[in-house]
């Protein structure tokens, strides 16, 4: 029988079922040896039921001191309430998303306080433009109605009269900012914290900047300086953003609004996803095994369009306003009662599988740059204390590595792969490249006018993977489809899991310690 | 040739101009021209002989660019030199400023800052290119030009003409004897014509493409922008 360590942690046995893995758009299964550790997420928090009621009671009871949103609206006051973009959550929460609920009863107070005066940001720093479709989606269609494209918009990073430079922080970072939140008398962020690396002084210090204030954090020694991106007391990388926004908000008045969500990745029907093997019904094993032969039947172009195209059931957990530093300090123990999954002891083998999807390719392809980011960047870091895998251990990933790119979302991507990577995937050497990628006038105006990601975009998220990359000492991938991704990624490849955990016993001995993290719904592992 | 010699030899983006920056073409250029007309007899001719050819001069445009200047360039027969200029510069104010794509400018601000020279290589004639380029200070540019007898136009193109494939000749021979790095330089085009142009450097990119120019866009990974 398989043992509990407790809720969340089982320790397989040989009766234990085969556990399934993401292999992009697809499942597979695999019967772990005895005594694998297999780390689930917990359960989905209980919704807030009114959601529309809590958003009110956080705006009229804000958190900090300050005093509640209506009591600081004044007519006449220019305002900019900027919001997240589509990289949160993942995937997109069904309708209605949170940002328009928030969106819904800020500009209602607005207006019943007499300002007229404002305007709604997307907040993308680099990351592309989101369509109409996309942003109608995300704000429903009353907003959208009656502001777009005049008074909501995206933002647009790369227009030097929309980027304001405030100055320096004392360690001498950049500080940008929109140059319209520079300008308002309030700047109002309605955040969506999906995990704990979200929100805080984040979501201003990166989100409403450029690539000159971006670039401070967003690089190799900062990266090397974190022990995981979802501690943000042990995150470099949200020291920088805290300096950053400090900085900013002795400047400006910040009224910041953050919302956190549950794990609820699943509908009811398919929440058994998110559970144990061994307590699956009859009837959910055959719905499992019935999914996947239904995958294995399907074009991947059909399967990724499918799942691009099914939202999340989202709840809503827990929504505070007011000041930054007082509501992040809430919302992330919001954020940590959902996703820490405590567990003893570190791995010498880490087992997860890579699914189709990662913050930068919502309706697009997970691309080798941004599975690498998912495996070496966001897995990894899923993490609070120490790594889940010990120093030089081993990590195990599936995906079939395809050499695929959107042209359109990830342009300056295929030139990074093919150019970059071929030539070397040492980070440093790869940093020359950097400055030629951010200001190659093709990447800027295909960021401006289409929907591409940034130029520069590609090698944040190769940095992203650099703590990752230090920390492990071998990469195994099981399944690739082809030799180059893996090897200009600097992975070996298995043929099957069995083939893999052999090639790692070679390391570690012939009885390593193997952990799996069953996500997504994606946990965090705090780790004693 | 070691890297640093690599490095230190000039770059330069290459520009198409009709459909790339601009958003009018040559026949809206000319369509001027025979609107301005001193004489309200040649205004009807020409415009009439411009309208009755325009199915001609599609046709010709899907099969060979150089086909089409042939037909196309037999119009201008005629016209004193004088006035090609200035209605040229009238061209360039009332037709062509109105409609330069608004990334065009951002487009070539970045470029210019990069250290990239910039030139334009246009099928359009040089009476109409001349007041662009100075618009957007390029470096060089080159055009059309039409044959000049007697201060009047012929009707013929002098060689070489700027069109297909010859645009991409013209662009190795200029870069060979000014010493330009192909494979760090830059090219942007509208049209499936243009191909050979964008295939002689090393960052091709599709404006506005048309279906040819974007299909080997995509199967080649090429950027495609929309100014």
């Amino acid at each position: 029988m398989t043992q509990w360590m407790n809720n969340q942690v089982r320790i397989l046995d040989d009766n234990s079922l085969p556990r399934y893995m993401h292999f992009a758009e697809d499942f597979i299964t695999y019967k772990f040896p005895e005594g694998t550790r297999v780390l689930y997420p917990n359960p989905p928090m209980a919704p807030i039921k009114n959601r529309r009621a809590a958003i009110r009671q956080a705006l009229n009871n804000p958190e900090g001191g300050v005093d509640p949103l209506h009591a600081q609206l004044k007519a006449g006051m220019k305002i900019t309430i900027a919001v997240d973009d589509i990289s949160v959550p993942l995937p997109s929460m069904k309708k209605p998303d949170l940002r328009q609920d928030m969106l819904e009863i800020i500009v209602e107070q607005l207006i019943e306080n007499g300002v007229e005066d404002f305007e709604i940001v997307v907040a993308l720093a680099l990351h592309r433009r989101m369509s109409e479709d996309e942003i109608r989606r995300m704000v429903g269609d009353k907003i959208f109605d009656a502001y777009y494209p005049h008074k909501l918009y995206n933002m647009d990073a790369e227009d030097p009269d929309a980027i304001a430079t405030l100055g320096q922080t004392e360690l001498g970072e950049d500080v940008q900012i929109l140059q319209r939140a520079a300008d308002s008398d309030m700047l109002i962020y309605l955040n969506i914290n999906f995990v704990p690396m979200n929100g805080g002084y984040k979501s201003i210090g990166t989100g409403l900047a450029g690539y000159k204030g971006i670039r401070h954090h967003h690089n190799p020694e900062t990266i090397l300086k974190c022990k995981s991106y979802m501690d943000p007391k042990n995150s470099a990388l949200y020291s920088s953003n805290e300096r950053m926004g400090r900085f900013i908000n002795e400047k400006l008045n910040v009224f910041h609004v953050e919302t956190t969500i549950n794990n609820k990745m699943y509908d009811d029907a398919l929440m058994f996803l998110a559970t144990p093997e061994d307590d699956w019904s009859p009837s959910e094993h055959m719905k499992f095994r019935s999914m996947q032969w239904a995958l294995k039947k399907l074009p991947r172009k059909g399967k990724r369009a499918l799942f691009h195209k099914i939202p999340a059931d989202y709840g809503l957990i827990g929504v505070f306003a007011g000041e930054t530093e007082a509501v992040h300090e809430k919302t992330l123990e919001k954020c940590w009662q959902q996703h820490a999954v405590k567990i003893k002891g570190q791995a010498d083998v880490l087992v997860y599988g890579i699914p189709f999807a990662s913050p930068y390719n919502v309706n697009s392809i997970m691309n080798p740059i941004l599975v690498q980011v998912m495996a070496l960047g966001y897995f990894f870091n899923m993490y609070r204390g120490k790594p889940v895998i010990k120093k030089d251990g081993t990590l195990i990933i599936t995906h079939p590595c395809y050499d695929e790119f959107d042209p359109e979302h990830h342009p300056s991507y295929v030139e990074f792969f093919n150019r970059c990577l071929s030539e070397t995937n040492n980070t440093q050497e790869l940093r020359k490249w950097e400055h030629e990628f951010a200001n190659n006038p093709n990447y800027i105006e295909m960021f401006r006018r289409g929907n591409a990601y940034h130029g520069v975009h590609p090698f944040y998220m190769w940095y992203w993977g650099e703590n990752g990359r230090d920390h492990i000492g071998d990469v195994i991938v099981v399944g690739a489809e082809n030799d180059h991704v893996p090897s200009r990624m600097g992975w070996r490849t298995a043929k099957t899991m069995d083939e893999a955990l052999e090639m790692a016993r070679e390391t570690h001995g012939e009885h390593p310690e193997i952990t799996m993290m069953h996500h997504p719904p994606f946990m965090v592992a705090d780790v004693e | 040739m070691t890297d640093a010699q690599k490095t230190e030899r000039k770059t330069a983006a290459f520009y198409d101009v009709d459909g790339t920056l601009i958003s009018t073409n040559v026949i809206h250029a000319y369509a001027y021209y025979a609107l301005n007309s001193p004489s309200m007899l040649d205004r009807v001719k020409r415009a009439s002989k411009l309208v009755g050819s325009l199915p001609l001069y599609w046709v010709a445009d899907q099969y060979d660019r150089k086909a089409f200047n042939d037909a196309f360039y037999g119009n201008y027969k005629g016209f004193t030199e004088d006035r090609l200029v200035i209605i040229g510069e009238e061209i360039f104010e009332k037709i062509i400023r109105p409609n330069i794509f608004e990334g065009a400018h951002s487009l070539i601000k970045n470029s210019k800052a990069q250290g990239h020279d910039q030139i334009l290589i246009t099928g359009a004639i040089d009476y109409i290119t001349k007041p662009l380029a100075d618009y957007f200070g390029v470096d060089h540019w080159v055009a059309n030009r039409l044959e000049i007898k007697d201060g009047i136009a012929t009707g013929r193109l002098m060689k070489p003409m700027i069109a297909g494939a010859n645009k991409a000749l013209w662009v190795r021979r200029y870069a060979e004897e000014h010493g330009y790095d192909l494979d760090g330089s830059f090219a942007y085009a509208d049209s499936g014509s243009d191909i050979p142009l964008l295939s002689v450097v090393g960052n091709p990119c599709a404006v506005n493409p048309d279906f040819k120019l974007k299909t080997t866009a995509r199967a080649y990974d090429w950027p495609v922008l929309n100014l």
